[in-house]
C-alpha cells in the first residue's frame, strides 16, 4: 500500500527559532536544534523525520517563510 | 525511504512565494505580521494580478511592508492609508488597491480615515492587524487593549474609569453601507491561516464588483510588546482576545 512520506527543508539562516513550526506540527517531526544559526536564534530541523506527512502544516504557519515541503508516495519510489 | 530520496525537485508541494521578496523581515520572531504577509503574496500570486496591485502600508511595525511584498506600494503618513488608498483607486480603478494596517494606526490616529473610507463605500481591501497593542513604539495601550490587560503605558492593567473600552471598530464599519465583506480571522494555527487565505482571495475579488470595502480584521499577537513568548502568546490570544474579538463574518453582501 502506498505510504506517504514527506520531508522539509528549513532555511536555517533565515530561521528565527520562534517555535510556532514545532506546535503547528501534527506528527511531532520539528524541534528547535541546541546549536544556533549565524544570528543566534535555535533553528528547526526535523528531530523524527520518520513521521512527517508533508501535510505543509508547519510551512504555512512559520512568520519568515521558511520552510519548503516534499511529499512522495512512498512506493513510487523503489 | 531515506529523506534525499524525498527532497527532489519534482516532490516540491510548498514554498515560498514569488511575490515574498528575499528581503529577510524585521519582525520579531513569531510575530503575526510575517503570517499575513505571506497569506496576501500568495492570494495575489495565485490570482494572477502582482503588476495591477498596489499596498498602502502604514506607521507601526508593518511601515516596511513594501520591501516585503513585490508589487508597488505607497507609505502613507500614520492612519491615513485610507485616505491615500481612495486616491490611488479612483485614478487606477482598474488596479487592485488595499491598506494594510495595525491598531493603532486605524483604531486611534486614523479612525477619522478608515470611517468615512467605509462609509463613501471604496473599492478597497483594508488588512486590520489587531494586536491590541502599539507594538514598534514599545507596547503602549491602543484603542483595542483589553480591559485588565497589561500595556507599558497601563503597567496594572487598563481600566475602564480611566481609559474607556476596547474599541471594536469592525462591528463599527460592519454598520455602514459601504462595507461588504466584514470578517475577523487569526493566524494562528494551519486551520486560522487557510481560512484567512480564502477572506483575503474573496476580498480582492470583491473589488471587481465594485460593491465597496471590503474589510479583515485579523486578531493577532505581538509578543514582544505582550512580554510573553510566540507559542504563549498565540494561548494568551484565544484566551483573552477571542472572546472580546470572536471571529467570523459580520456581513458579505
Ligand atoms: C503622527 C504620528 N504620531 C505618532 C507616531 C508614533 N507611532 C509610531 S507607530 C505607532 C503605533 C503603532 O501601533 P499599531 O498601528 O498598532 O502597529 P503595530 O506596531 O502594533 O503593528 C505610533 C503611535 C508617529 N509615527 N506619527
Ligand atoms: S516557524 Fe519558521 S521561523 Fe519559526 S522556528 Fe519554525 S522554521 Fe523557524
Ligand atoms: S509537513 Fe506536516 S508532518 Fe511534516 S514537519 Fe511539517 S507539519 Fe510536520
Ligand atoms: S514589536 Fe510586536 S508587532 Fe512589532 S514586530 Fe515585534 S512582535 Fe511584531
Ligand atoms: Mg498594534
Amino acid at each position: 500500500m502506498a505510504k506517504i512520506r514527506g520531508a522539509i527543508v528549513v532555511d536555517v539562516e533565515r530561521c528565527k527559532g520562534c517555535s510556532l513550526c514545532v506546535v503547528a506540527c501534527p506528527s511531532s517531526v520539528i524541534a528547535l536544534a541546541k546549536e544556533v544559526n549565524g544570528k543566534g536564534y535555535n533553528y528547526a530541523y526535523m528531530v523524527n523525520p520518520d513521521a512527517c506527512t508533508g501535510c505543509v502544516n508547519c510551512a504555512i504557519v512559520c512568520p519568515d517563510t521558511v520552510i519548503s515541503v516534499y511529499k512522495v508516495k512512498a512506493d513510487a519510489v523503489a | 525511504m531515506d529523506v534525499k530520496d524525498i527532497i527532489k525537485e519534482e516532490n516540491l508541494v510548498y514554498s515560498k512565494s514569488k511575490v515574498l521578496t528575499d528581503t529577510i523581515m524585521h519582525y520579531c520572531p513569531g510575530c503575526t505580521h510575517g503570517v499575513v504577509h505571506k497569506v496576501i503574496a500568495e492570494v495575489i500570486e495565485e490570482l494572477g494580478i502582482q503588476d495591477k496591485t498596489i499596498g498602502v502600508s502604514p506607521v507601526g511595525c508593518a511601515v516596511f511592508a513594501y520591501n516585503y511584498l513585490d508589487i508597488d506600494w505607497q507609505e502613507a503618513a500614520h492612519g491615513r492609508a485610507p485616505a491615500l488608498a481612495t486616491a490611488i483607486n479612483r485614478l487606477y480603478p482598474d488596479k487592485y488597491v488595499f491598506t494594510y494596517q495595525g491598531d493603532g494606526d486605524l483604531a486611534s490616529i486614523g479612525t477619522a480615515e478608515i470611517i468615512h473610507a467605509c462609509n463613501r463605500g471604496e473599492n478597497i481591501v483594508v488588512i486590520f492587524i489587531n494586536n491590541g497593542i502599539y507594538g514598534m513604539t514599545g507596547g503602549q495601550m491602543a484603542p483595542t487593549t483589553l480591559i485588565d490587560m497589561p500595556t507599558s503605558t497601563t503597567p496594572y492593567g487598563r481600566k475602564v474609569d480611566l481609559n474607556g473600552y476596547p474599541l471594536k471598530i469592525t462591528d463599527l464599519v460592519a454598520q455602514l453601507p459601504g462595507t461588504c465583506f466584514v470578517t475577523r480571522h487569526s493566524a494562528h494555527t494551519p486551520a486560522a491561516v487557510r481560512k484567512l487565505k480564502k477572506a483575503v482571495t474573496k476580498a480582492f475579488q470583491n473589488t471587481r464588483r465594485k460593491k465597496g470595502v471590503s474589510f479583515i480584521e485579523v486578531v493577532s499577537t505581538c509578543n514582544s510588546g505582550w512580554k510573553l513568548s510566540p507559542v504563549e502568546s498565540n494561548n494568551w490570544m484565544v484566551e483573552h482576545m477571542f472572546p472580546y474579538y470572536p471571529l467570523g463574518d459580520m456581513k458579505d453582501e
